[in-house]
């Protein structure tokens, strides 16, 4: 991975990277519609290269749904432009293949397949059919470099599906890495987690985001006090405020229909 | 002991014939859950299969050679196209695709009709293939070991393939959790069509082997279908090791009954043997966790 930096917390505004060309993910009037009901209704978001940007809300609020949308899982309108690339309406692997990677609220592996097969096909989605009837003996640069990344060497020859919960989160992530995701859409990845795995799944973000474009859905205000760069705060399939943590909790609308409501939420 | 040799064999040779029959479904119904009643008709078009090449290599030896693959692939074709024409529309509407594929099967056994006619048409076996050996005094039919054969490298090579490339690994990541798969930038398409493909090849060449065994008709493929269908259910759905113990069960059974009751008896009692057992086991022998079947 290239070299990581730890990201500048407490900024103003939205940042990501200063220097050079940064990547970027421009969501622009996205509309979800289930049977009439509108659970994602015109939202704008612009994520920068280098930023960490949580997406925070009250239950219901459309979250999920606008990481589905980006991914191509539901179908949407409006526009989603990965730098220079408009992405939606195309396939789920295409997507995923233009590098654009997420995870899944209740993590997601393949339980049956070790985690070592699980990075394997991550990494090797693009391969035809031919290529795939060769067994392969060594192990990719790649997927040994996430395996370390995500603290899980010593797992690699384990089945996915008895791993420690916080350990799938982090093999997904690993999976995303191997992919070449440079959009990582991160749904709740630290629900469920002790305080240790907490603090270590922070920390391996921030290593992580200081290259990507990193978008966080989150419920744990402590985490995203103490992790997000940038917050958007959507409610009702809108977003109802940007900007830092502070600026953000101190907004009176975003009090009125999230913080002040039920205080810190819980889950 | 003769006769118990000679019965078990029996049912092991039916089995080996049932496990042809639902190695192929228990990929497309088991590891994709497409209800495709056509299964039977990609068998039936195998067995034609050899027949034609055997018009074609007089020696029956090297035409039953030249069959296996050539029943494989046409099984495999004929399963593409209907994968790509109509099962893709419908993965989500079982219901309809039961109905749809049931259409299929009976264009299918009418342009059997049509191009062979409905007398049914005889494959020769090979000379190599024809007579007994004895074992422990009892008299097996080399046809019969052959397909046992046949049927267990069929199985070795899937479980092969699942297990043991990337290629059955992606396979299986698609079955165990599809959005993930798709998220990862696997292309479900692709594997859906290759799965099917495979699938469908192996009714092909289950069709190529009771060639050997009996005539083949136009409606060949309805004898097994249902048996076919049974062995996947009850073996639990999407798992090949139940498909083979079921297979073997089932065939093992069905000859017991049949030789000490009568043959539709027989189907009887095997048949109420099986519902009493998912009665109490609906999960069949073994059961998969996924997410796409319940």
């Amino acid at each position: 991975m290239s070299t990581p930096t730890l990201l500048p917390e407490g900024e103003p505004q939205a940042g990501g990277l200063r220097r050079g060309r940064p990547k970027y993910l421009e969501v622009r009037d996205l509309s979800v519609s289930f049977d009439g009901f509108r659970a994602v209704d015109g939202v704008n978001l612009d994520v920068i290269q280098g930023d960490l940007r949580f997406l925070i809300g009250p239950n219901g609020a459309g979250k999920t749904t606008v990481i589905d949308a980006i991914t191509g899982l539901v179908p949407a309108t409006g526009s989603v432009n990965h730098t220079g690339t408009e992405i939606l309406g195309r396939k789920v692997h295409q997507i995923a293949r233009l590098g654009v990677g997420r995870t899944f609220q209740t993590a997601s592996v393949f339980e049956n397949l070790s985690v070592l097969q699980n990075l394997d096909i991550a990494a090797g989605s693009g391969r035809g059919p031919l290529q795939m009837l060769r067994r392969r003996k060594s192990i990719e640069p790649a997927v040994e470099e996430a395996l370390e990344i995500i603290g899980l060497e010593g797992a690699a020859g384990k089945q996915a599906g008895i791993l420690a919960h916080g350990q799938k989160q982090w093999l997904e992530i690993g999976m995303l890495l191997v992919q070449n995701s440079d959009v990582l859409l991160l749904d709740e990845p630290i629900a469920g987690m002790s305080q240790d795995e907490r603090e270590e799944t922070g920390a391996l973000l921030r290593r992580i985001a200081a290259s990507r474009i990193t978008l966080v859905i989150e419920h744990d205000m402590d985490f995203v006090r103490e992790f997000a760069t940038s917050v958007s705060v959507l409610a009702a399939g809108k977003v109802l405020s940007e900007g830092s943590v502070a600026q953000v909790q101190a907004d009176p609308k975003v009090q009125e229909v999230y913080l002040g409501t039920s205080g810190t939420e819980g889950h | 002991m003769e006769l118990l040799i000679g019965q078990m064999f029996a049912g092991l040779s039916l089995g080996s014939v049932l496990l042809l029959a639902a190695l192929g479904l228990s990929l497309t119904f088991g590891q994709m859950g497409v209800i495709n009643m056509a299964h039977g008709e990609f068998m039936m078009a195998g067995a034609y299969t050899a027949f034609v090449v055997q018009q074609v290599i007089s020696d029956a030896g090297a035409s039953l050679l030249v069959s296996i693959p050539a029943g494989f692939l046409v099984g495999g074709v004929l399963g593409l196209v209907l994968e790509a024409v109509l099962l893709r529309r419908m993965y989500h509407r079982p219901l309809d695709t039961l109905l749809v594929t049931f259409g299929v099967a009976l264009i299918l056994q009418q342009a059997a009709r049509d191009i062979f006619g409905a007398p049914s048409v005889d494959v020769r076996a090979p000379v190599w293939l024809q007579g007994n050996i004895e074992l422990l005094g009892a008299p097996i039919p080399l046809t019969r070991l052959f397909i046992l054969g046949l049927a267990l490298v069929c199985l070795a090579g899937l479980v092969l393939l699942l297990k043991a490339t990337p290629l059955g690994r992606r396979i299986r990541a698609v079955v165990l959790n599809r959005d993930l798969a798709e998220t990862s930038g696997v292309s479900t398409r692709r594997s859906d069509q290759l799965t099917f493909f495979i699938g469908s090849g192996l009714a092909g060449v289950a069709g190529v082997a009771v060639t050997l065994i009996g005539s083949t008709s136009p409606y060949l493929g309805t004898n097994y279908i249902v048996d076919a269908f049974l062995v996947v259910v009850a073996g639990g759905i999407g798992q090949i090791k139940g498909a083979v113990i079921a297979a073997f069960a089932l065939g093992v059974l069905q000859s017991v009954f049949e030789y000490s009751t009568t043959a539709s008896i027989g189907k009887v009692l095997l048949l109420i043997v099986i519902v009493v057992f998912l009665q109490l086991r609906p999960q069949g022998i073994f059961s998969l966790k996924t997410r796409s079947l319940a």
